[in-house]
């Protein structure tokens, strides 16, 4: 009555942004020391599954916000004016995704100055689209579109904090690389480096990508 | 990428203070065990919400219950309940228990302690993370609690009116009173939708999102952990189908509550901020026409059935989250206790994957009286009825696993069949209730409650207590008493069914479901004798359950010891620890696997069971290694 399973051959772990991780058949293949153990062994895996899961989440949040206004209701809706602030801003974005792209490849090829110059270049530009929304609020105000009215009008604001929000957490991840890269014994942890960049990364170009989904929403569908 | 590092990370030491090891633990088995703590204190509350709903339906005003108006002055006047009052109970009975025992017993307790434990590893993926989900959890159970004595009681309500004028409350129910659904617009527009929509209404919103939080802090915590750390030998296809239960529950978690948590969003801020996602132009409540009085400002624009969409879409995968754990507990509880292998695991596998995908595409079914399109309503019909199908598959594959098996009556077996047999009772009403043009006639019957109680609230309670007499040797390293188990099984089962079978009755009948009484129905009064005998059940049932606390709180200290590491002659990987498992689960040396996770009944097995963890010699049939 034995299940008798077939061999499979291992995946491995892989260096992309790979989903999912080792399949357990491996020696070790789950990330902790058996044995002598006093340490458990660094699993870039777990750090990449992680950031997948928590973009499922996030995404199913923006689904549900973006069905919220396409759903709302015709009725009494005043077409809203789309801010010419969100031009600016989403070539910004666009721009930080390209930067940070530019980053991983200063960390591929071993050029650490490279790679802080881009990093803090990719701060910047975060910083900048967070600062361009804000003017972009102002615009709204001055055009008659507040956050209390038409569900359509509120989405503006709303779409643009939420996301402002999330991309806030983007921020502050990418602090830490910067914070891992100048700290002392940067050298001595490629493997947690390249992994760290890897899902930082994954997090920086969904929010990218997530930002260009709602202009597109707001500019396409009015 | 083998790259040897010089950061691993150190294992965590065992904690010796008490704070460390009880109270903020990040060890996996006591956040399980601290998770079935919270459940256990829920149950109860939710438990004694329902027997004050069963007294008022049984005994309506003007009888009066003098003890109710020493603790709930306001709500029950002279001891009579208010219809605010019962709704109140209604909603709180069901978002307790739904939210902070259905969720949380099944996933939470049993998933936590067991899961790593059972695909063989030291710990969660991220124990802070671990930790953080059961406190963040615990704060939610703490909010709806706050949302309770914040409509019941005026002067907390001024002191909460600090948080601005919509958490002003003191209405006089012991709750908010929009269902565990909440549904829009009463539930958008505060106060002014008269009592019961007040400030408890943002506690109860503020409760749900927090709990959101935390079951999504669980849910990548847990597919990280099966995903990334089984041990050596566990595929995929090895697994317990427990293991397999509990992941799909965190991957419908993960989908489903950021759905309702940007839903309970927007409905805070038609609440507080006064937008108007739910809220339709020219409403018209309490008198007041939107925009004519500074009390109801205007509003353009919303759409209430959104919320329904939004509520749903989370809802029906809930009840999913709540049962699947206990499918999982089930099939592994019956082949243990049959000592045979589970009947197709295979099929098994894909039957819960087919339930949580499927899960995701039938939330119209709840909402087929809200005036949908019929042809959105035959898709939304036609995709429930086809949930049959992996349903019974797993119904005939555990009477399959039953069948010609050498049964061994324990307490944990005889609810897991107590299961099967509440699953199919209760299911079967789903499919009649499925049919759009059925619901319209019963989707605001008893039948409704009769259904789901039976087939999501009962059977779902009925697999966590096949689990918690199964584990509880492990868990505490005693025994759960066998005879206090076998009669607090019976009169539940019997009890359960007393209550809801003829619940049934009522619905085919035409009894409304959420009414305080039903005094004003002449066409009713012929059912009240069956009323009463539902709330003689309900109280048999809720003393029988006074046995079950006792049985596991006596059994922790004064239980008898176990003997053996295993002592159902059982085959996963928490039977080959020690009992209870050491800090790390396996003293430092995590186990190969060798087999799949149901070798019951092998030939030429020395035993008549071959633990995942023996070597190959002992079998027959080969496996790769």
């Amino acid at each position: 009555m034995a299940t008798s399973t077939k061999k499979v051959t291992s995946k491995g772990i892989g260096s992309g942004g790979g989903f999912p991780g080792p399949n357990g058949k491996k020696p070790g293949g789950n990330g902790w020391h058996g044995g002598d153990g006093s340490k458990r062994k660094f699993s870039p895996a777990s750090y990449r599954i992680t950031m997948w899961v928590v973009l499922a989440a996030v995404l199913m949040m923006f689904a549900a916000l973006s069905s919220v206004y396409i759903m709302s209701s015709e009725e009494q809706r005043q077409p809203v004016a789309m801010p010419s602030m969100f031009f600016v801003s989403t070539g910004l974005i666009l721009v930080s995704s390209g930067t940070f792209h530019k980053a991983k490849r200063s960390l591929q090829t071993d050029r650490p100055r490279s790679y802080l110059r881009w990093l803090l270049a990719t701060l910047a530009l975060g910083i900048a689209f967070l600062a361009s929304q804000l003017v972009a609020w102002r615009e709204l105000a001055r055009a008659g579109v507040y956050f209390v009215g038409h569900p359509r009008s509120t989405f503006f604001y709303l779409a643009t904090a939420l996301h402002g929000a999330h991309l806030v957490g983007g921020i502050a991840l990418v602090l830490y690389l910067v914070y891992r890269r100048v700290r002392p014994g940067w050298l001595l942890h490629g493997e947690k480096n390249l992994t760290w960049h890897g899902v930082v990364g994954l997090y920086w170009h969904t929010m990218d990508g997530i930002w260009v989904w709602l202009f597109l929403l707001l500019l396409i569908f009015k | 990428m083998s790259v040897e590092t010089h950061d691993g990370v150190h294992r965590h030491p065992a904690p010796t203070s008490f704070i460390r090891k009880y109270i903020f633990s990040i060890d996996h088995k006591v956040i399980g065990i601290q998770y079935i703590m919270l459940a256990l204190a829920a149950v109860a509350v939710g438990m004694i919400m329902s027997l004050l709903m069963r007294l008022n339906l049984s005994w309506p005003p003007p009888h009066s219950w003098p003890i109710l108006e020493t603790l709930f002055p306001t709500g029950a006047p002279g001891g009579v309940m208010t219809p605010e009052f019962y709704l109140s109970l209604v909603t709180m009975h069901g978002t307790i228990m739904v939210f902070f025992v259905l969720t949380t017993a099944p996933q939470g307790g049993f998933g936590n302690y067991f899961l790593p434990i059972q695909i063989g590893a030291e710990d969660m993926a991220f124990p802070v993370l671990n930790m953080l989900s059961f406190w963040v959890t615990l704060v939610g159970f703490i909010v709806i609690l706050l949302a309770i004595f914040v409509e019941g009681n005026a002067s907390l309500g001024q002191w909460f009116s600090a948080l601005g004028p919509s958490f002003a409350g003191g209405s006089g129910t012991v709750g908010p009173i929009g269902g565990w659904t909440g549904y829009a617009p009463l539930s958008a527009l505060g106060k002014i939708a008269g009592p019961g929509q007040g400030a408890g209404m943002n506690l109860w919103i503020i409760s749900i999102a927090i709990f959101c939080v935390g079951s999504l802090l669980g849910a990548l915590n847990f597919i990280t952990t099966l995903l990334n750390m089984r041990t050596k030998g566990m595929s995929l296809m090895r697994m317990p189908l427990t293991c397999w239960a509990w992941f799909t529950t965190a991957v419908l978690a993960l989908l489903s509550f950021p759905v309702l948590l940007g839903g309970g969003i927007l409905l805070l801020l038609d609440r507080v901020a006064g937008t108007s996602f739910f809220i339709p132009s020219g409403l018209y409540v309490s008198g007041l026409l939107s925009g004519t009085n500074p009390n109801f400002p205007l509003h353009t624009g919303g759409s209430p059935i959104l919320w329904q969409h939004l509520f749903w879409f989370f809802g029906h995968p809930e009840v999913y989250i709540a049962i699947l754990p206990g499918m999982g507990a089930t099939s592994h509880i019956l082949a243990t206790f049959a000592r045979k292998p589970v009947f197709g695991y295979r099929a098994m596998v894909f039957a819960i994957f087919a339930i949580g995908l499927l899960g995701f595409f039938v939330w119209g079914h709840h909402m087929f009286i809200s005036g949908m399109s019929p042809y959105s309503a035959i898709a939304f019909s036609v995709l429930t009825l086809s949930i049959g199908v992996p349903s019974a598959v797993k119904t005939f594959n555990w009477i399959g696993t039953l069948w010609g098996g050498r049964i061994r009556f324990t307490t944990a077996m005889l609810f897991a069949i107590g299961f099967v047999s509440l699953f199919v009772a209760g299911g079967i009403t789903g499919l009649i209730l499925g049919q759009s043009s059925l619901d319209l006639a019963m989707h605001d019957t008893y039948i409704v409650p009769a259904h789901f109680h039976l087939v999501m609230g009962v059977a779902s309670i009925f697999g966590m207590f096949a689990a918690l007499y199964f584990w509880f040797p492990k868990m505490f390293g005693r025994f759960m008493s066998e005879s206090i188990g076998r009669i607090h099984f019976w009169l539940t089962f019997i009890g359960v069914y007393a209550i809801f079978v003829p619940m049934h009755v009522m619905g085919l009948v035409g009894m409304p479901r959420r009414y305080a009484s039903f005094t004003e129905y002449r066409f009713l009064d012929s059912l009240h004798p069956l009323v009463v005998l539902v709330t003689v059940a309900a109280i048999v049932t809720i003393a029988a359950q006074v046995l079950f606390y006792f049985n596991v709180f006596w059994s922790m200290f004064k239980g008898e010891k176990v003997t053996s590491d295993n002592p159902w002659e059982a085959t996963t990987l928490e039977w080959t620890t020690a009992t209870p498992p050491p800090h790390d689960n396996f003293a430092g040396v995590l186990p190969t696997v060798y087999h799949g996770p149901y070798e019951f009944a092998v030939p030429g097995a020395p035993n008549d069971f071959v633990m995942q963890t023996d070597v190959e010699a002992d079998v027959p049939s080969g496996n790769g290694h």
